[in-house]
């Protein structure tokens, strides 16, 4: 019976309860243990609320991860940052509020890098997530908890936030699905913030009928977020056949030196299949999309210096133990409280918007933003979607990049133009590359680790990129992931 | 060129020699740390001037490009206008209001003086 | 330098006002001045991690309204900006403002330019506690977030304001304006209208700015205008001994009526603006706008013209009334209680003259003991010379002193005037035979001296008696 629960995707948990083969609270106590044995570090907190949603709602009381960054009523939530330790929300985040009112139960709050700044899950303060494909390597970042949790199969879905590439990035690297949708599908209120401009909610789920499903009941306009627009058609299950007459477009001309030849090999096996379905390989441009990282690494950390300003120890979360004055209290709180990482972004931010640098730094990038934006709407009229890797390659090894900053900001190439357009994009497994990274591997070869094909469609095409991502998913032999191997 | 960068970045050299250029000084970085109230040891100032001056010379290829006439893109949302009613809505009460503070007293939230 | 240069004060005044919503800027909480500390607040308002803001509509039409009433152009498509600095009283670490797209601009009250109105919102309230109780002691700060997030208007002006007087009437006219929109309380005592005061002098006739000092929080206009005026004399001094003004933001101390110098929030004003990316922008459209307008309230300089033109007021006096709003609002009320047919421009006078000499001209008639009724009656019972002018002061000293019926206390006090009787007609004859002298001097052409005259009827009759009267029986006596 276990192996049987645990080969249920969410979606079909739910056919399962409402079927009446298995209830809510022996699905939750399932996945209960199975997290509380956790051996990846993918959580922060197990069990904190456990609830278990009645099973009437649409999602029958299935079990859901939430990454850390979601604020949630009497559960501690700390961005995985010691500065907010002991800090209990007040309320709930309207991603968890509409979770909760459609019938999902919590299992956890998952591991993350600290207030989802990375890209391997390194900078938590609570420990490194390791990736169940191989522990010795990372499970990407920032959403790499939840990934790790989903991968092991000790939470069937989880939530992610992506900034810069935080869902998809991990989706790839634990050979999974990630989707962010439109920067404004979803609601952002009580999902700590990063980078205002930039942050969206998205699922990290093991296929794609499941990302859509969690998008149907996630997605919509908020009262409580400004920016919040919502889907303007229901999200449906994706029930595409075939990709005929759609555009896959290839940002050109690739220069493929910095990329594994083994994520090559498996776009370039990806795009076949992609045509096999009777899709059309296209090539356009993207002119300016070369300066998408510089921008990225302006804008996010300035909003982020910006957004990080609250946690200063006077109303919430842990204060440093000083006997001096006000100056001296804010900065030994912050001092001790943000890990390495997060000061380095929060003093690039600070740097780039500070007087006499603004125009060069943080005035440059939004005007390069203006430019990716025109290039993604140029491209849209040439193709339905744009193609590339998700990233350069596949999971590296624990403090591999941990020394040099630039290196690791390098893994969020493909993610972060994307990003500042703006528009939706999904992760999907597209292959496995031997262990040493050297070759394409047949499912099933042993310390195989995946990797992912990016598809990006333009704003609130979130239906047609799902069913473009379906069509892809069943062409594709992958191997399950490591929840079918243990128990 | 869209993986250029990429390419070039993943040789390690290549950012060594870039790292060179880029000037931050010390002096900079304690500025920006005391507006950030950020307390910085030693050897972290040290290493944060050599982390941004690394990123800062990476992101200046930003200024190949004349973008004079460009619009900024501060989000990319269509939208205007996005208010609500002018309606209470039920808050928080005192003591919820004061069960995340580190210190408390006279039914505030206390800190040190400023200036002190 | 001599000491004969003469120097130009430039002043301009930045103002923020505190906006009548029932709710906060950002946020459903609702708004009370006095409120037990911390009971008005949300995750929102205390800044707590993942709370976005969301503007207050009805903030933004007060914004609007205060922008055209002063006759700024409102933007099509203004912006929210962060102000970064850290300090409790600001729960995110900045302030949502407003910075190169301000909602309204360029406008102009009474001969001063306005540079900007934004909106904003409100710091919170630290409250300094510990040895000295001052924001310089040692000890705690404790913060009260009730007002954190009170939505705010701020004005700027162009230095056009060259006197603390000038500052003080210019303010006075502004707070009635933002009072008769009905879209603050405009309380200086409570908070809600607050002014500090950029100051520069320069030599006569030069263009350029002098360096300038900000005065902050000024909580009356009498401070106002004493602590301008303090400002001026300090930098002339200053000027005239060949020492610089350095530029700094001062505290007057209107108890001791000295300046002194306050350290900054931050030590360096770096306030890294940028565009707020929770919120979009505000783009009114032209109906809201033309509706906004065509609702605005006769506004005190609307008021003032009124008066003077429909009601023959005088200028000065007609300012006095429309500028001040308790004034003009207890003026309107004695006309209204005086009804058609009155004497408008007495009753002017006698509320700016008399009533003002009573209670003083910082102080709110409605709050004083004289009903509008009882004062309408008084300058009517002058009128009718039912009472003389100096009769009538001695009612309104009643009044003041405890309220009452005019009528009552004229008959109480025996104060009815004597008018045109033959008991009065025998006190002049009285008062001829007595001052001999005086109706020598009448008789070749002096007309003054009917004074000892008048004087010896006054007298005799405890200032029952209209002086005209008199004046008219002492010239059908003596022929003249
Ligand atoms: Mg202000
Ligand atoms: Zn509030």
């Amino acid at each position: 019976m276990s192996q049987d629960l645990l080969k249920l995707s969410a979606a079909q948990a739910v056919s399962a309860i409402q079927a009446g083969d298995v209830s809510a609270s022996e699905l939750y106590d399932f996945y209960r243990r199975r997290a509380s044995a956790d051996e990846f570090n993918s959580y922060l907190s197990v069990d904190s609320d456990s609830t278990i949603a009645p099973a009437g709602g649409e999602l029958a009381g299935v079990p859901i991860a939430i990454k850390d960054l979601f604020c949630m009523e009497g559960v501690e939530t700390r961005a995985a940052s010691k500065i907010l330790n002991g800090y209990v929300p007040p309320y709930d985040s309207t991603v968890v509020a509409k979770l909760r009112a459609a019938g999902a139960s919590f299992i956890g709050k998952t591991n993350m890098d600290e207030f989802a700044m990375g890209s391997s899950n390194e900078n938590s303060a609570f420990g490194a997530v390791r990736n169940p494909w191989d522990p010795t390597r990372v499970p990407g970042g920032s959403s790499g908890g939840s990934a790790a949790a989903v991968a092991a199969g000790t939470a069937p879905w989880a939530t992610g936030t992506d900034t810069g590439g935080s869902i998809r990035q991990p989706a790839a690297l634990c050979g999974l699905v990630g989707l962010k949708p439109t920067y404004g599908a979803v609601s952002r209120f009580g999902m700590i913030a990063f980078a205002s401009s930039l942050d969206q909610a998205g699922p990290i789920t093991r296929d794609v009928a499941d990302a859509a499903l969690m998008l149907k009941h996630i997605h919509g306009k908020d009262a409580s977020d400004s920016t919040s627009i919502g889907l303007p058609e229901d999200v449906v299950a994706p029930s595409a056949e075939n990709l005929n007459g759609l555009k896959f477009g290839i940002p050109a001309p690739l220069d493929w030196g910095g990329v594994q030849t083994v994520v090559k090999a498996v776009f370039d096996a990806s795009c076949k299949r992609i045509e096999a379905a009777g899709g059309e390989i296209v090539e356009l441009p993207l002119p300016h999309a070369d300066y998408a990282l510089s921008a990225y690494y302006i804008i996010a950390p300035a909003e982020a210096s910006a957004n990080l300003a609250r946690m200063d120890g006077v109303r919430f979360g842990q204060r440093a133990d000083v006997s001096g004055g006000l100056t001296e209290m804010y900065e030994t709180t912050r001092g001790e409280g943000f890990g390495p990482e997060v000061k380095r972004r929060i003093m690039l931010g600070t740097y780039a918007l500070s007087s006499g640098y603004y125009d060069a730094y943080y005035g440059q990038a939004q005007k390069v933003r203006t430019k990716i934006v025109e290039d993604f709407k140029a491209a849209y009229e040439t193709c339905d979607f744009i193609i590339t890797p998700t990233s350069p390659s596949v999971a590296f090894g624990l403090g591999e990049k941990t020394d040099d900053p630039l290196q690791m900001y390098l893994s969020d190439y493909f993610t972060v133009p994307i990003s500042l357009a703006g528009v939706p994009a999904i992760s999907l497994p597209a292959g496995l590359a031997t262990s040493d990274g050297s070759a394409v591997a047949e499912p099933g070869t042993e310390g195989a680790l995946p990797v992912g094909l990016q598809i990006a469609a333009p704003h609130f095409a979130e239906n047609k990129l799902l069913d473009a991502a379906h069509v892809f998913e069943r062409e594709t032999d992958f191997a399950d992931g490591p929840w079918t191997w243990g128990s | 060129m869209f993986y250029k960068v990429v390419a070039l970045v993943l040789i390690g050299v290549w950012v060594g020699g870039r790292t060179l250029c880029a000037v931050i000084s010390g002096e900079d970085v304690a500025y920006v740390a005391r507006l950030a109230r950020l307390r910085l040891t030693e050897d972290e100032q040290a290493q944060m001037t050599r982390d941004l001056s690394s990123v800062l010379g990476y992101v200046e290829h930003m200024d190949e490009l004349s973008l004079e006439d460009v619009q900024p893109t501060a989000r990319v949302v269509d939208l205007v206008n996005e208010l609500r009613p002018d309606e209470v809505k039920p808050g928080l009460t005192k003591d919820q209001a004061l069960a995340n503070a580190p210190e408390v007293a006279d039914g505030g939230f206390a800190v040190p003086a400023a200036g002190s | 330098m001599s000491d004969a240069t003469q120097y130009e004060p430039v002043i301009g005044l930045e103002i923020h006002i505190q906006l009548a919503t029932n709710t906060k800027m950002f946020c459903g909480c609702r708004l009370e001045f006095g409120a037990e500390p911390n009971t008005l607040t949300c995750p929102v308002c205390l800044g707590h991690p993942g709370t976005l803001p969301v503007p207050n509509e009805q903030a933004v039409k007060f914004a609007i309204a205060t922008g055209l009433a002063l006759g700024c152009s409102i933007a099509p498509r203004s912006m929210f900006h962060r102000k970064n600095y850290f300090y409790p009283d600001l729960p995110k670490g900045y302030q949502i403002s407003q910075f190169d797209i301000p909602i309204c601009a360029n406008g102009e009250l009474s001969g001063v330019r306005i540079h900007r109105a934004h909106m904003e919102e409100d710091a919170a309230k630290n409250i300094h506690v510990g040895e000295s109780g001052r924001i310089h002691g040692a000890g705690r700060t404790v913060v009260d977030y009730n007002r954190g997030g009170t939505p705010l208007v701020e004005i700027v002006t162009e230095p056009d304001i060259h006197s603390g007087a000038q500052a003080r009437e210019w303010l006075q006219l502004l707070r009635a304006t933002i009072k008769r929109l009905g879209v603050s309380d405009v309380n200086m005592e409570e908070g809600s209208l607050r002014c500090d005061a950029n100051i520069s002098i320069r030599p006569v006739g030069q263009k350029e700015l002098g360096v300038k000092s900000e005065l902050k929080n000024m909580n009356s206009f009498r401070f106002i205008e004493r602590g301008i005026d303090a400002e001026i004399a300090r930098q002339t001094a200053l000027l005239n001994a060949g020492e610089k003004v350095e530029q700094e933001t001062l505290h007057f101390d209107p108890s001791s009526g000295s300046l002194t110098s306050l350290r900054s929030k931050e030590e360096a004003h770096d306030y890294r603006y940028f565009p707020e990316p929770d919120l979009v922008p505000v783009a009114p459209s032209s109906e809201l706008i033309d509706e906004i307008r065509a609702s605005l309230p006769e506004l005190p300089l609307q008021k003032a013209e009124r008066y003077e033109n429909d009601l023959g007021i005088s200028a000065e006096t007609s300012k006095f009334l429309a500028f001040n709003a308790e004034m003009g609002a207890y003026f309107e009320a004695v006309l209204a209680a005086a009804g058609d047919g009155a004497d408008n421009k007495r009753i002017g006078d006698w509320v700016v003259g008399e009533l003002v000499a009573r209670i003083g001209a910082d102080a709110d008639p409605a709050e004083s003991k004289v009903e509008p009724a009882a004062m309408a009656r008084l300058v009517s019972l002058v009128g009718e010379k039912a009472v003389t002018n100096a009769g009538a002061k001695t009612v309104l000293d009643k009044l003041v002193e405890s309220g009452g019926d005019p009528d009552a206390i004229v008959e109480a006090e025996g104060l009815a005037a004597m008018g045109d009787s033959d008991e009065l007609a025998g006190i002049v004859d009285a008062a001829l035979e007595a001052n001999p002298k005086a109706v020598e001097d009448m008789k070749s052409g002096n007309m003054k001296a009917i004074g000892a005259v008048i004087g010896f009827v006054m007298k005799q009759t405890q200032g029952r008696a209209d002086g005209g009267e008199v004046t008219k029986i002492v010239r059908e006596k003596l022929g003249l």
